[in-house]
């Protein structure tokens, strides 16, 4: 960077349009499919704890030291394994979000109301019915709470994937730092930061449209 | 109570009742034999429920009352197996429950609990809708019995069909949770102080308008609660409980008050048992006085018949109405020109009224006499606070 070199070159940004959109798409695939794979992973242990509530400590803590691992640390021990592939960049990313989702599917399923429970096996329920049609939906507002953690953190973690060679935006932060370019790591980091934004605002639309007995009681 | 307003939602109701009467008699037996409940093992174990036999005849209410701790909540789960006992038998219509498969067996068992437990997620018609839907009705008869259901409850299927349960009040809702626990029209239903959470005054309402339906009804309902008077008031028997699960007495509520079986008992109907025995009789139970009457406008000394010593006479009207309470001192003078001082309020008392309102309106009265009327408002006698206790110490000595 050469002083009074303006922050933003616009030229550049207008010249590599189609590469910018290729990376937001990039991120996007890389955060939804960690945020996909993460909330799988974390219904059927969620579901097993809200069940058996002492093995809440110990799993939580376990997804608590995953994502305390420095992400460029993990990436280290994985790259022998997994080489500088989409899977290595997964596991990393899966993992960060199994915290927050596994919480928040174990507290949703806690906070549905021991009556309601009741009412509905007295009413002969079955238990996967309970399970399916009361106790998921009525945890819902905290599945998806987490979800929207689990995202924007996602979005901020992806980043780092372009160490690894797998794109995203972190490719232009990258880019930036190596040539001494602002241009490009700043609109790497603005754009990861209107993604994070943006996907959030999109999580709250989706929560309100999933639950209308919340929405018309507020 | 007596009092219902003519509205297009009673006219409703009554249609809904009428239905329903028309298809009587579906409650089923419910018997529990040496049923007992124990948590634990060993010397740590407590004992819930304790050799309990009592019979619930098809289409009767039965109160389970007592003390908190007493297994009365215990006792109903054990019936739709929401709590397994640990030894012991449960029958409904002679079949035990413990071999029938439990989903489909509590699909046949009205439940209704405390706080509703109504699905926050599903509207008012979903949620009354649930056992049909698990039973795997077409979509046309669900929803037709999902409106008449509603409005078997009082509520208006227009206004709360679509909605949520927290946008009702407490006693809707808990009109709802009855509503659903009758969907599929169970032989058995349990109550579970489903009246515990609400104020007095809808408390009371609900009361009556479960009374209503269980007659209209014929469904043999449990009902659990620790307040005695709402026992005696809905019980067609009350079966008493107490600590560790042992049954004290199980009786009408006249019997009830008029014997209890132990001190335990006696304790806890309260000290004041003759007055909620008086609740239980009505003043057509009392005989009357023969009191004096004029008609209105005639002189009072054609009256031949006024006792002495009685300060007043009953005037009435030409249909035989009561109007007002003549004083004697004016024996002479035609009724209505009377100057004597201060005449006390008539108390007019229908037949149907319980005893201890009659004994209330009696005593806050100065001239210390009902005067009974039947449904026209004709006059039938006069009631006195002698005649009342002599009607409750023959309803106490009664067999």
């Amino acid at each position: 960077m050469t002083p009074g070199e303006p922050l933003v070159s616009w030229d550049w940004v207008f010249s590599h349009l189609g590469d910018i959109g290729q990376r937001v798409g990039e991120h996007l695939v890389l955060t939804g499919l960690a945020v996909a794979i993460g909330l799988l992973l974390s219904i059927g242990p969620g579901i097993w704890i809200a069940r058996h509530p002492r093995y809440y400590g110990p799993v939580l803590g376990f997804a608590g030291v995953l994502y305390t691992i420095p992400s460029l640390a993990l990436f280290a021990v994985l790259v022998p394994i997994t080489g500088l592939s989409l899977v290595t960049a997964e596991i990393g990313l899966v993992s960060y979000t199994l915290l927050f989702l596994i919480r928040n599917v174990v507290e949703g399923l806690g906070a549905v109301p021991a009556e309601v429970r009741d009412a509905a096996l007295g009413m002969g329920y079955t238990s996967r019915q309970l399970l399916w049609q009361v106790e998921l939906p009525l945890a819902l507002p905290a599945i998806v709470a987490g979800l929207r953690i689990a995202t924007v953190s996602t979005i901020g973690l992806t980043t780092v994937t372009a160490l690894i060679g797998q794109g995203g935006l972190g490719y232009f932060i990258l880019d930036g730092l190596q040539r001494f370019f602002s241009t490009p790591l700043i609109v790497g980091a603005v754009l990861s930061v209107a993604l994070a934004v943006a996907a959030d605002g999109a999580l709250v639309l989706v929560q309100r449209w999933a639950m209308p007995w919340a929405r018309q009681r507020a | 109570m007596t009092l219902s307003p003519a509205s297009p939602a009673g006219g409703q109701r009554a249609a809904a009742d009428a239905l329903a009467a028309g298809r009587p008699g579906r409650g089923a037996a419910v018997e529990l034999r040496h049923v007992r409940k124990r948590y634990g093992a060993g010397r740590d174990s407590t004992t819930v429920v304790d050799d309990l036999s009592l019979t619930v005849a098809a289409g009767e209410l039965c109160v389970l009352v007592g003390p908190s701790g007493c297994g009365k909540t215990t006792t109903l789960r054990m019936i739709n197996r929401l709590v397994e006992p640990t030894a012991g038998q449960v029958l409904i219509d002679g079949r035990d429950v413990a071999a029938e498969e439990v989903t489909a067996l509590r699909r046949r068992i009205g439940y209704v609990i405390q706080q509703t437990g109504l699905f926050p997620h599903q509207t008012i018609a979903a949620n009354v809708a649930t056992v049909p839907r698990l039973l795997g009705w077409p979509a046309a008869r669900i929803a037709a019995r999902v409106d008449e259901l509603l409005t078997l409850v009082g509520l208006d299927p227009a206004r709360v069909r679509q909605r949520y349960p927290a946008e009702l009040s407490g006693g809707e809702r808990q009109r709802v949770g009855v509503a659903r626990a009758m969907a599929a029209e169970p032989p058995v239903l349990l109550m579970d102080e489903p009246f515990g959470a609400v104020d007095p005054i809808v408390r009371a309402r609900l009361q009556d308008e479960m009374q209503r339906l269980h007659r209209a009804l014929g469904t043999t309902i449990v009902f659990v609660t620790h307040d005695v008077d709402e026992a005696i008031k809905l019980g067609d028997r009350v079966a008493v409980l107490q600590e560790g699960g042992r049954l004290a007495q199980y009786a009408r509520p006249a019997e009830l008050l008029a014997r209890p079986a132990s001190e335990f008992v006696a304790r806890f109907v309260g000290a004041d048992r003759a007055l909620k025995h008086l609740a239980l009789l009505t003043v057509a139970d009392a005989s009357l006085a023969d009191g004096p009457t004029v008609r209105d406008g005639q002189p009072l000394g054609t009256t031949a018949t006024i006792a002495p010593g009685d300060p007043y006479v009953l005037a009435v009207d030409a249909e035989g109405r009561p109007l007002r309470w003549v004083g004697r001192d004016a024996a002479g003078a035609p009724v209505g020109s009377s100057t004597a001082p201060a005449e006390p309020p008539l108390v007019v008392l229908r037949r149907g009224i319980t005893l201890r309102d009659a004994l209330a309106e009696i005593l806050g009265s100065p001239a210390e006499r009902g005067v009974v009327v039947d449904d026209a408002g004709r006059y039938l006698g006069l009631l006195t606070v002698e005649a009342i206790a002599v009607a409750l110490r023959a309803a106490e000595t009664a067999p």
